[in-house]
């Protein structure tokens, strides 16, 4: 019962975390068509903004719950600067060019990043314990947790909510969706689509970056993050479905839940769970759990 | 057509690999020049590699600043018999194949002299056979895979400090020094031959010494993971009275930062096998009662008014603003070694400059000291060995982090291999 | 950009090209040939890319064709006792191109996007399952490769750099051979019709599946070969050889090199194997960044990559000439 319990928990937290880095992701993409390799360089982008905002704070003094907003502030600047940027300066060029050139400007992108956060951070780790201890901890079936973790797994489901319902609710959120469904149409009805994709790809980078800022106190910050980052978050939002962001929660906690029951049951399988179920899925279901075949135009 | 120019090439090729196998057998048979002793060089020029990026800068950096800052001072004093050392830094990322590139680049190309270095096990046994081949003396000065020497013979490669074996088995003494009534084991190491050798070692070891021992949990989380949440929901569950880690860097801290409000340090005994170099890192946030090894005797506060040691810490600290770490303790144990053996040959060659094979012959048994004020022995198989110290962490308000407290030091005879034997059979050949 | 100006113009450059190459390492000194030689092995990597890319597809996988065929020659060394150099390359090549077989009946389905994870994804699992085998991969400590015997005969200690520097060049040279056939029989034209309009070429009749996997089990069989040919010289094969970074690096060569042509991977595997090499040294911290601008500037501005300027360089060459037959 105890492991059950524990598998629920913790696969659920690490679904949380893919879920924040894989919505951006599937966002993007759901607008855009392209898959941003770089979204990962964005992840630490944010895992470095904010854990420097937090260090910088706590060295102010200020009244120590305030450091989850630097937290949060830090994650939400850096994907407001980086995402207009490189929407208008990469990717507008390139639009409607083969998939192809546009994975390989992604890629360029995440080179260039990765070096750009060494010369900002540098090479050493860095890291902040104080968010993660501060909220203290709870015992759920016998084991012990912290509050925090079961706060990330709160923001996670916020955001998703939230932005499920700015799509849906919000007047910008069904511009998007008629972007998404046509470009030309929605362009001919007079929707600037240049600033849906602008605000499309900011608001990926923004998610991307909060679940780097979220994930940092339980980490050491240090160049490589986006590395991996960047695999998991594709393997989700194959899982799911390429743009669908049901699609990506599911995928986040079908993976995040057999990585916790691997851990648990057979640890040794732990490092290939991912890229299996990626795999697995691809074989029986290409398109995703939720994802929708592209028609092409001849 | 194009086919029949492509035959046409083909056959000036095969020309040409004739005409080159040719005149290659005819180098081939001029004899190589470094047999006889030489006159002095106007330098020596080492060629130092170590990881000055990527996530191993931890190990890298801090060693780049103990060769630094050593052979300033041995050419203060006048160099190895005179002659002056110049250092050639590189950096050891990009992976073996890189490495194998680099190693080269640094024989053929900067021409350096001998070459100390790496770090990375894998690097380390790329660049053996290459060193081998190119007739180069490389003193690998911080790789633990005991794989090295005890599945090869190398003539110019030798490594100035004890492998993984060291770390293990004097962890399972100590462990059993302080909690002799262990019931359960667990173990948490990255999944990469590192961290499956660690816990083999220590495995075996706590198995032999005391055989009712449980292994409960065995973790092998990927390398550089960072997240371990259910990891340590895992520990928590399966409660051992013992955790091993191999951890290092950034792996350490999210242990730590993850495990320690949630009650992992003390609901277990948790032994960070190469934990020495991350106190200062983890400064005040690390829970007392972990067991800290230090990858050999290097604490720099063990013998700490030696003046060998106490000039290296002094000077270390004063210029780099920080204690030195195991890295640069190995750092200097190859470097000095180097001088040694050269100074040693060179007294035996009557005060002429060694030539290479003469150094090799004076490295081979050489003894010398190094700090924490002790013999470093460099055996016949080209191994070094060492003694160990493992401790427990707790805060002292003289310092910004957790120092070792409960100090054993274990004599190098009684946490290495004897020579010629391999590690796995010596554990198992253990009488207790 | 044409294949027509690269057959008209192109009988004197291959053998330009062979004693160019044939002649570099008696007057280049050592450690640049062995770079050279690294070159050229890769080089038939970014060529099978470049083939792919051709055809309208990039994998981030190819990684995984290249650690088959260097672990099937490392294991062979090492469980197996082989060390016959060209028995070892037959068998490596014949068990990446197995490998590309199978893969390629599930793969071959896919275009685009997909088609790129896919591949990344495999890898990986390649990648894992290189890693998690420890005890008989050697997991991240990796299999040392000992110096093969060539033809039963054992390369001398002081040429044995040369040596396997003809070698690698010998063995490419089938590999190029392939590729050339390849890209001027039906299959090659299919691919780049393939390219340009895949439902069109189904409605001519041709199995636009049959050409990708065509395509396919070459570029596999390529990459197989090019990591053998690398191992043998550099030593030591690792699992990060199918990690999905190593082949990201062989698609920004063949990038630059210029995926339109056949000397374009070549050219562009030795630009990028000397700007590693001097970039490392001489900026550890922005030689990332410099590879993402230079991949940027390329693809913007050159998008056949540096054999461009070859190209046009030779296109000028050739309209003078006629000039002065016109005027002359």
């Amino acid at each position: 019962m105890t492991v059950a319990v524990v598998i629920l928990l913790d696969g659920v937290l690490y679904a949380a975390v893919l879920f924040l880095v894989a919505a951006g992701l599937t966002l993007v993409y759901g607008v855009m068509r392209i898959l941003n390799i770089a979204h990962g360089s964005l992840y630490a982008l944010g895992a470095y903004a904010g854990t420097s905002l937090v260090l910088v704070y706590l060295k102010t003094g200020g009244p120590a719950p305030l450091m989850y907003l630097a937290l949060l502030a830090g994650a939400v600047v850096a994907g407001a600067i980086a995402g207009p940027l490189v929407e208008r300066l990469l990717l507008r060029p390139i639009y409607g060019r083969e998939e192809v050139v546009q994975l390989l400007v992604t890629y360029s992108l995440f080179l260039i990043l990765e070096d750009v956060m060494k010369l900002l951070w540098g090479v050493d780790p860095y890291y902040v314990a104080k968010p993660y201890a501060f909220l203290g901890t709870v015992t759920i079936a016998g084991v012990r947790y912290a509050w925090y973790q079961l706060l990330l797994i709160a923001v996670a489901l916020a955001t998703g909510v939230l932005v499920s319902l700015a799509i849906r609710g919000t007047r910008l959120g069904r511009m998007i969706v008629a972007v998404t469904a046509d470009r030309e149409i929605s362009a001919t009805l007079g929707i600037n689509v240049g600033r849906v994709y602008t605000l499309a790809f900011t608001a990926g980078a923004i998610l991307a970056g909060l679940g780097g800022a979220l994930v940092a106190p339980l980490i050491s910050v240090a160049p490589g993050m986006s590395v991996e980052a960047i695999v998991l978050a594709f393997a989700v939002v194959v899982i799911g479905g390429l743009g669908s962001l049901e699609g990506a929660a599911l995928g986040a906690l079908i993976v995040g839940i057999t990585r916790a029951a691997a851990v648990q049951l057979f640890p040794e399988i732990e490092l290939a769970t991912v890229y299996l179920i990626m795999v697995a899925v691809l074989l029986f279901r290409p398109r995703g759990l939720f994802g929708e075949w592209e028609t092409r135009r001849i | 057509m194009q086919t029949a120019s492509f035959r046409t090439s083909a056959k000036c090729l095969l020309a040409l690999l004739a005409l080159a196998g040719v005149v290659g057998g005819a180098m081939g048979l001029a004899g190589p020049p470094w047999a006889e002793a030489q006159a002095k060089p106007a330098e020596l020029k080492i060629g130092i590699v170590s990881f000055l990026s990527g996530p191993a800068t931890v190990f890298g950096v801090p060693s780049k600043n103990a060769a630094e800052w050593l052979i300033e001072k041995y050419n203060r004093e006048g160099g190895i018999g005179g002659v002056k050392i110049r250092p050639v830094y590189a950096d050891e990322a990009g992976g073996a194949e890189k490495q194998v590139a680099e190693f080269r680049r640094l024989v053929l190309d900067e021409k350096v002299d001998l070459v100390i270095g790496y770090i990375s096990s894998a690097d380390c046994l790329a660049v053996a056979p290459v060193a081998e081949e190119l007739r180069m003396l490389t003193v690998l000065f911080d790789c633990g895979t005991n794989r090295i020497f005890e599945d090869s013979k190398y003539k110019y490669v030798f490594r100035t400090k004890a492998h993984q074996v060291l770390d293990s088995v004097a962890a399972a003494k100590y462990v059993l020094s302080v909690k002799p009534n262990v019931k359960t084991i667990a173990g948490i190491n990255q999944d990469y031959a590192w961290g499956r050798d660690s816990w083999e070692s220590f495995r075996r070891a706590m198995l032999k010494l005391k055989p009712d021992v449980q292994v409960v949990a065995e973790l092998w989380p990927k390398l550089l993971a960072g997240e371990y949440s259910a990891e340590i929901s895992r520990l928590l569950v399966a409660k051992p009275d013992v955790i091993h880690s191999s951890f290092w860097n950034g792996d350490i801290i999210g242990l730590v930062k993850q495990g320690a409000p949630r009650g992992l340090f003390s609901q277990s005994l948790v032994v960070l096998t190469a934990g020495e170099h991350m106190l200062q890192d983890v400064g005040k946030d690390m829970p007392e009662g972990v067991v800290i090894g230090a990858r050999g005797d290097h604490w720099f506060l063990h013998n700490a008014n030696d003046p060998l040691h106490k000039e290296f810490v002094d000077g270390y600290r004063a210029r780099y603003g920080r204690y030195p770490i195991y890295p640069s303790y190995h750092m200097y144990q190859a470097v000095a070694g180097v001088k040694a053996a050269y100074e040693k040959a060179m007294k035996a060659a009557g005060g002429a400059w060694p030539s290479l094979d003469q150094a090799i012959k004076a490295f081979e048994g050489i003894e010398y000291r190094v700090p924490p004020g002790r013999t470093m022995t460099i055996r016949g198989d080209h191994n070094g060995i060492e003694p160990a110290i493992m401790g427990l962490t707790k805060h002292d308000p003289k310092y910004p982090f957790a120092i070792l407290d409960r100090m054993m030091v274990f004599p190098a005879a009684e946490v290495n291999p004897p020579l010629g034997v391999k590690s796995n059979d010596w554990i198992d050949s253990w009488k207790k | 950009m044409g294949d027509p100006e690269n057959m008209r113009g192109g009988k004197a450059l291959p053998l330009v090209a062979a004693a160019v190459f044939g002649a570099a390492p008696l007057v280049l000194p050592g450690w640049v040939t062995f770079l050279l030689t690294l070159a050229v092995a890769k080089s038939v990597m970014v060529l099978a890319i470049a083939l792919l890319l051709r055809g309208g597809l990039v994998s981030f996988g190819h990684g995984m064709f290249f650690a088959a065929g260097a672990y099937t020659v490392g294991m062979a060394m090492k469980w197996g006792g082989m060390r016959e150099a060209v028995v070892l390359t037959f068998l490596g090549v014949l068990a990446a191109a197995a490998a590309a077989a199978l893969l390629g009946l599930l793969i071959a389905r896919y275009r685009g996007i997909f088609f790129a994870m896919l591949n990344m994804a495999i890898s990986m699992v390649v990648y894992a399952v290189l890693l998690k085998l420890y005890w008989v991969t050697g997991g991240t400590d990796g299999i040392g490769i000992r110096t093969p015997t060539i033809l039963g005969v054992i390369p001398e200690r002081e040429s044995l750099r040369l040596v396997m520097y003809y070698f690698t060049l010998v063995m490419t040279l089938p590999a190029f051979y392939a590729v050339h056939r390849f890209w001027t029989s039906p299959l090659g034209f299919a691919l780049r019709a393939v390219r340009d309009n895949e439902v069109r070429v189904e409605y001519m009749g041709t199995s636009v599946a049959r050409v990708i996997y065509a395509a396919y089990v070459l570029s596999g069989a390529l990459g197989g070969l090019a990591g053998i040919l690398t191992g043998f010289s550099v030593g030591h094969i690792v699992p990060d050889l199918a990690y999905w970074t190593t082949s990201g690096e062989f698609v920004f060569v063949a990038v630059l090199g210029g995926p339109a042509s056949i000397p374009g991977p070549l050219v562009g595997s030795i630009a990028f194997e000397f700007l590693k090499s001097y970039a490392y040294k001489y900026a550890a911290f922005t030689w990332q960044m410099t590879l993402g601008v230079t991949m940027l500037a390329i693809i913007l501005f050159m998008p056949g990559g540096l054999w461009t300027i070859y190209e046009g360089l030779a296109r000028q060459g050739r309209q003078w000439r006629l000039s002065w037959k016109r005027t002359g």
